[in-house]
């Protein structure tokens, strides 16, 4: 068991409370950047879809997570930022600033949407960004211009000071090194101010404005910072499915986004990535388990869907802190080790609790 | 003229399909508090259990509506009783992507069950049709605009009359009160559920005519879902009222407007009706107080 003595305030908020975890994550950054040396090409490209869903899912664990806010549209976010860099790039704006509009585009999308979430709350907000989504997705199909309509785009592969990266491996190092920053900024925001507002309006809308927190003023900045993160996410989504068409950004891409994040646990950085893996994973072991199936189930192509739903009711009904909190258990497990007692994560009895004015 | 007569009479029946789908949401979310998402794949479980009754099994449609009614009202009640009960008290979002998983959980059993392919459920007024200067008028349509109006009426009596009505009533209003009074929360929330399902039922039944059974009838949730918010979220009223307002929308947009508004245009009035008074048309929910 670990006793970490404080001796500054500042200890509160550091990023890595104690040497342990500055040994851990320095022990994975070197088998991230030494994996495609030894990891065959094939791997190195799915490790890169890995790290562009775990920047989405990051993108909606600040909304959703943190601010408390819930999207069911952030595909659309996602499509936008896809569309203005695959746009911007093929008319020979450089990579980073073509990234970075197409996250500008994103966040003015967030806050156009975000400016009547203002006044609304859970419920309304949700079918807010329902409608947004469904808005967004007749766009892509009408505007042929930008979109290139059903028949869809084709995506340049990104380029450096004229050098063109071809390689998986180098893509690879491009999305990681993008995830990485955007990890370090959302943890740095979430420690700040900014963050802690978030997280206090996420929990009591009242009691974090009698503490002086601007309700409106903090989601919008949430919904503005989430849709640039998705806007950079659909930059790099795009480089990787290398052709666009307006049926990739349908709600079927937000429900999962939504299950990313509930599935890897609420209100966690490490619940984006644990979701991300669990995502990129799941089709494969279903393709997997086909095979131990009995034909007459193995065969319906509506079993992947189905597997879906059934993990996210049970996760919702068994597990709510997700692989976060799977991870967070056994981790506790090993470090009280012979003194665990199960009581202590046994959930409390929980009563209805009403939005309404009674 | 003949033209605006003809899709204000299917608008209105369209509409009024939404209008009940929405009703289901409303009855759940008034009385438990939770969003149910899983609404639409109701509606396409009760078409596909009337199918089941009419088609497969060769009863008489009547028979075969009443038995799909009930089987639905079981499934609906042992929803709530296995499942939604158990998240009482948690956080919106996990009633939110419970009833979303539940949703997706029911749309590929069905597809498991019956097939992708799509039916269609024949009903005793198919073929006829009435002709009023220039309108025509399909049996059908007068069939569902009857309908609603019977079923208005059945629920607002059931509501103010039943003892069931008002207990649901009192625990929809508030569940600690109607506790004290000696009501059975829990097994009157299961009823809501199970009288949720089998007005999907009618309308999933009432659907069926229109636009054929298949696993995508679950759809007219979002359209449904879009009708409760225009006609604010806690009201029974405001939902049929928000559902025709719908309906019309999407027929008059499809024909009137240029491409691309049909699918749209309901939802272009949705934000708008949310910016301009948040809490929907007919909505009466302030804020909370501390």
């Amino acid at each position: 068991m670990r006793i970490i003595f404080k001796t500054r305030y500042d200890q509160d908020i550091n990023l890595a409370p104690h040497g342990g975890v500055v040994f851990w994550y320095s022990l994975l950054a070197i088998a991230l950047v030494a994996a495609p040396l030894i990891v065959a090409p094939f791997y190195v490209g799915e490790v890169s879809f890995l790290f562009i869903w775990s920047l989405a899912g990051l993108s909606l664990m600040v909304l959703t997570g943190y601010a408390g806010l819930i999207s069911i549209g952030h595909a659309a976010f996602i499509g936008i930022g896809a569309y203005v860099h695959t746009y911007l790039i093929r008319r020979g704006v450089p990579f980073a600033p073509s990234l970075l509009l197409a996250g500008l585009a994103a966040t003015v999308a967030g806050v156009v949407i975000a400016v009547p979430a203002i006044r609304m709350r859970g419920l309304y907000l949700a079918i807010a960004t329902l409608a947004f989504s469904a808005i967004a997705q007749e766009v892509f199909v009408r505007w042929e211009v930008l979109t290139g309509g059903s028949r869809g785009v084709a995506v340049p592969k990104p380029q450096f000071f004229g050098r063109t990266i071809e390689s998986e491996t180098g893509f690879y190092y491009l999305c990681l090194s993008i995830l990485v920053v955007c990890i370090l900024g959302v943890l740095n925001l979430l420690r700040a101010p900014t963050g802690r507002a978030w997280i206090a309006l996420r929990d009591s809308e009242i009691a974090a404005q009698s503490m002086g927190v601007y309700l409106a003023g903090y989601k919008v900045l949430a919904f503005a910072f989430s849709a640039f993160l998705a806007g950079i996410a659909g930059g790099l989504f795009a480089h990787k499915v290398g052709y666009l068409t307006p049926d990739i950004f349908t709600p079927i891409l937000s429900i999962q986004l939504l299950m990313l994040v509930m599935v890897g646990g609420i209100g966690s950085i490490h619940g984006a990535i644990f979701g991300a893996i669990f995502l990129v994973l799941l089709p494969t072991v279903i393709a997997l388990l086909r095979d131990y199936l009995p034909a007459a189930i193995a065969q319906q192509p509506a079993l992947e869907p189905g597997i879906y739903g059934l993990i996210l009711v049970f996760v919702v009904l068994l597990e709510p802190q997700g692989l976060n909190g799977l991870w967070r258990k056994i981790k506790f497990f090993f470090s009280q080790f012979p003194m665990y007692k199960s009581a202590t994560f046994k959930r409390q009895k929980t009563y209805m609790r009403t939005e309404r004015l009674q | 003229m003949a033209e605006f007569l003809q899709l204000l009479i299917n608008g209105l029946a369209v509409g009024c399909i939404y209008g009940l789908v929405a009703l289901g949401f409303v009855l759940i979310y008034k009385a438990g508090e939770v969003v149910n998402f899983a609404q639409g794949e109701l509606v396409m479980l009760g078409a596909f259990a009337a199918f089941t009754f009419v088609v497969q099994f060769g009863l008489n449609y009547w028979v075969g509506l009443v038995l799909a009614m009930a089987a639905m009202a079981v499934f609906g009640g042992l929803l709530d009783m296995v499942v939604v009960r158990r998240i009482v008290g948690q956080p919106q979002f996990s009633t939110v992507m419970l009833t979303i998983g539940i949703g997706v959980v029911m749309r590929s059993g069905a597809a498991m069950v019956w097939g992708p392919e799509t039916r269609s459920l024949p009903t005793p007024f198919d073929a006829t049709t009435f002709h009023f200067g220039g309108v025509v008028l399909s049996a059908v349509y007068l069939a569902i605009l009857a309908t609603t109006v019977l079923l208005g009426l059945l629920l607002f009596c059931f509501f103010r009359f039943t003892r069931m009505g008002v207990a649901m009533q009192a625990a929809s209003q508030n569940q600690l009160a109607a506790y004290c009074m000696g009501i059975p929360v829990k097994r009157v929330l299961s009823g809501v559920w199970a009288l949720s399902a089998v007005v999907a039922t009618i309308a999933g039944v009432m659907l069926a005519p229109i636009s054929l059974v298949d696993t995508n009838l679950g759809a007219v949730g979002l359209k449904a879902f879009a009708a409760a918010v225009i006609g604010g979220f806690g009201s029974v009223p405001g939902a049929v009222l928000g559902g025709i307002l719908l309906g019309l929308i999407d027929l008059f947009s499809g024909v009137y407007l240029p491409q691309g508004f049909k699918d749209t245009a309901g939802y272009i009035v949705l934000l708008a009706v949310l910016v301009v008074c948040p809490q929907g048309l007919f909505g009466a929910v302030g804020r909370k107080k501390v």
